[in-house]
């Protein structure tokens, strides 16, 4: 391909047909915690293994509802569990287990 | 007196004795012999099915302890105190510890002396398994009619011992029915609720030393009896006439035996025989591989369901959640029940507490980590990363290091910069040369991981870890987090390494006179952390420090009784609300006597407790670095 020096991005249109919506319900029962969430990027700003690779338990809980559930599991496969963000969160939301529970349910 | 004597040392002949039965034998011995015969090839079954599920490693480990002279004379002397005399129970709650003792240690002598009794009077009923062996010790007063005029000196005296541990069998008996109807009288707050075999086999247990009393004293007139069984007879024979009623007592007595045996495997009085071969595995130095099999089952039938744990479990703060108390685990355990194990297990906080004050020492949250391990250790994780920082960080520290104190923070002690910032100023002010591993970045110690199940994963940060601090050359490792500490000294090998946690080596530089520090009039109360107290077992060190700074008070629930902040990392599914009211009991234990400030030595505990506390709240390296009286302190 010619190099231009400029590339059109790809498209973020989000093509909800493609969520795995009996698996959000699953999801949501083993930790209804995750329906709690504000976005508020707590979690990620405190994040041990955030300062080593793309880690964000706030963007895959987004990538999640928008059906983007490989986005979600690569994005908590660094995740050491130490707990910081359970700490954090303003919503009290149980985070090690719903991590737990996202490795689980949306196993690769 | 002499003369009396010297007439029945004269008479002190088998012959005295005389088989009322000539082949000694009636059918009422049917029941126990049945009974007997059942439990006994239940137990060598059992036994060999435990032994065939442990690891070849642990099957050596085993036998080789067994003749280790060290662990077997720890074995003898463990199984004489936990089983038989229950020094556990007695140190806490003394009239349980009767209540236990003497039920147990009285048992076991009557059936050791009424053995001797026979093996002196009638030592042909003892050879090999003829003539009754099996049931004839238990029944001999049955079976025996001994001439009034004939009664020796010797046999008096068994007389009288047999009826007095009678006595203090039945008193313990007696206890244990009051027990069940008034349970707070004996300092329990719950007790479990009884399985059907455990009331079949309760109440045999009730019955059996009634029963075994009425059944020797209708026949203390033939086989004579002790200070108890005879005037019995006298009121039976006064109220009955005939004495031949006894039979159906003797019926009842067997039947109730023979019962008990039955109903023992599938009740919680199977710890009874379980406990000893627990005590070996557990002295042996073998740890829970599998959750239901090889030394796990041996912990699951060594519950004896006493339901010690249920008033030491902090999540029964609320009363909902008493079913997840590790009585019930285990009993579901023993049934089977999957889906129920592995919701307890994954609610627990593994804080120890149940392990900790359980008589039998059943390590129950070492079997929930076994189901966590089922559950989650297959999980997919990509940990390439830790290799390349592990080889930075080494590369950094490796030359500055050499000879000095690394200081590990840990996670949990960046969300609190607090205690770092103490920590520095201790370090500085008492001139010790230290270098920061994890100041700017660093990963986690494996602990977290281990405790959700993710065994091969922890296994992938420590190996991490391990070479970063075994490249610094660095000859003390010191830790500020009790989470951290627990997983370094049991999970790594860091040989020439001290590991050693902030409030021990504030204790030390106090001690050593490097660390000058000012008492204050202030009352405060010290938290022990889970992790600290019960999992590596500190508690003096921090109170010495403590003690040196202010006045110590103490709270109600202190020590290894400590109850957990609530906030552990141990549980995977508690959810906020349950959290929060354990915390708020752990702080009202703590407020016991008005203290001004809480101290704790725990990152986590102290968010936990500042959370819910009306008082201040500061951890151990704060406190400690207010009172600095070092002239270079900058
Ligand atoms: S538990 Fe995982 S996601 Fe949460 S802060 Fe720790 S490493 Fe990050
Ligand atoms: S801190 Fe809690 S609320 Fe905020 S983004 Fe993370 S999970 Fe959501
Ligand atoms: S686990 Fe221990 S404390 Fe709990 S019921 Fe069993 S024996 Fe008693
Ligand atoms: S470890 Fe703690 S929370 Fe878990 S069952 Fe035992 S006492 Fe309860």
């Amino acid at each position: 391909m010619i190099d231009f020096g400029f590339s059109v991005s790809p498209s973020s249109r989000i093509n909800l047909d493609n969520a795995d919506k009996e698996k959000f319900a699953r999801l949501a029962i083993a930790e209804p915690d995750v329906l709690k969430c504000m976005a508020c990027g707590s979690c990620t700003a405190s994040c041990t293994a955030g300062a080593f690779e793309d880690t964000s338990l706030r963007r895959a809980i987004l990538s999640l509802q928008n059906g983007l559930s490989d986005d979600a599991s690569k994005l908590l496969s660094h995740c050491m569990l130490c707990g910081k963000c359970t700490m954090v969160c303003p919503r009290g939301i149980n985070t090690r287990h719903l991590i737990l529970s996202i490795q689980k349910i949306y196993s690769l | 007196m002499i003369h009396l004597l010297s007439a029945t040392v004269h008479q002190i002949t088998p012959e005295g004795i005389i088989d009322r039965y000539p082949n000694s034998y009636n059918h009422f011995v049917l029941p126990f012999v049945i009974g007997i015969t059942f439990i006994l090839i239940y137990l060598f079954i059992g036994l060999i099915r435990i032994l065939y599920h442990l690891s070849g490693e642990d099957r050596i480990k085993l036998l080789k302890s067994l003749f280790n002279p060290k662990t077997a004379w720890k074995n003898i002397k463990d199984i004489f105190c936990d089983c038989l005399l229950h020094t556990k129970i007695w140190k806490r709650k003394p009239l349980l510890g009767y209540m236990h003792s003497a039920i147990a240690f009285g048992w076991f002598l009557l059936i050791v002396v009424g053995h001797i009794e026979v093996w002196l009077f009638a030592p042909r009923h003892l050879s090999g398994l003829t003539e009754g062996s099996l049931y004839y010790p238990i029944f001999y007063r049955f079976f025996i009619w001994i001439n009034p005029a004939h009664e020796t000196l010797r046999g008096s005296v068994f007389f009288f011992i047999m009826d007095f541990l009678l006595l203090y069998v039945l008193s313990g008996i007696g206890l244990a029915m009051f027990k069940r109807v008034r349970s707070i009288a004996l300092g329990m707050r719950h007790t479990t609720k009884p399985s059907l075999a455990d009331r079949i086999a309760l109440y045999c247990l009730w019955l059996i030393f009634p029963l075994r009393l009425l059944a020797e004293g209708f026949t203390a007139d033939l086989s004579g009896g002790g200070f108890l069984t005879r005037p019995l007879n006298w009121v039976f024979r006064a109220f009955f006439g005939n004495e031949l009623n006894f039979l159906p007592t003797w019926w009842a007595y067997s039947i109730c035996l023979g019962l008990f045996f039955i109903a023992m495997p599938f009740s919680r009085y199977m710890h009874i025989l379980t406990e000893p071969l627990l005590i070996l595995f557990r002295n042996a130095g073998l740890k829970v591989r599998h959750p239901r099999k090889g030394f796990a089952e041996a912990e699951i039938y060594a519950c004896s369901s006493c339901g010690l744990c249920l008033d030491a479990c902090p999540m029964n703060a609320q009363k909902k959640n008493l079913k997840y108390s590790s009585v019930y685990f285990i009993r579901f355990l023993r049934r089977h029940n999957k889906k129920k194990t592995k919701e307890i297990a994954e609610k627990c906080l593994m804080c120890g507490k149940c392990y900790a004050l359980c008589p039998v020492g059943v390590n129950s949250p070492a079997i929930r980590r076994a189901i966590r391990e089922t559950q989650n250790n297959s999980i997919n994780c990509n940990y390439s990363y830790l290799d390349t920082y592990a080889g930075k960080a080494a590369e950094v520290l490796s030359d500055k290091t050499r000879g000095k104190i690394l200081y590990f923070a840990g996670c949990m002690s960046h969300l609190t910069p607090k205690i770092i910032k103490s920590m520095e100023t201790i370090l500085q002010a008492s001139g010790q040369e230290y270098e920061f591993m994890d100041r700017n970045e660093g990963i986690c110690c494996g602990r977290p991981l281990m405790l959700a199940g993710r065994t091969d994963a922890a296994r992938k940060t420590i190996e991490a870890n391990t070479k970063i601090i075994k490249d610094s050359g660095c000859t003390i490792l010191l830790l500020s987090c009790p989470i951290c500490l627990k997983i370094f000294k049991e999970e790594y090998s860091l040989k020439g390494i001290e590991v050693i946690h902030y409030t021990q080596f504030i204790d030390r530089l106090i001690k050593e006179g490097k660390l000058k520090v000012s008492k204050s009039s202030s009352a405060i109360v010290y938290h022990d952390p889970c992790e600290l107290g019960r999992g590596c077992g500190i508690y003096e060190e921090p109170r010495n420090v403590l003690r040196a700074v202010a006045e110590l008070k103490k709270a109600s629930k202190e020590k290894d009784e400590s109850i957990c902040c609530g906030y552990s990392l141990g549980t995977l599914t508690l959810d906020e609300k349950d959290k929060a009211k354990i915390a708020e009991s752990s702080v009202s234990s703590l407020m016991a006597e008005d203290p001004e400030e809480i101290v704790t030595a725990c990152p986590m505990c102290y968010r936990a407790i500042r959370s819910k506390a009306e008082v201040p709240v500061k951890d151990f390296a704060e406190i400690v670095c207010e009172r600095i009286e070092n002239n270079d302190k900058n």
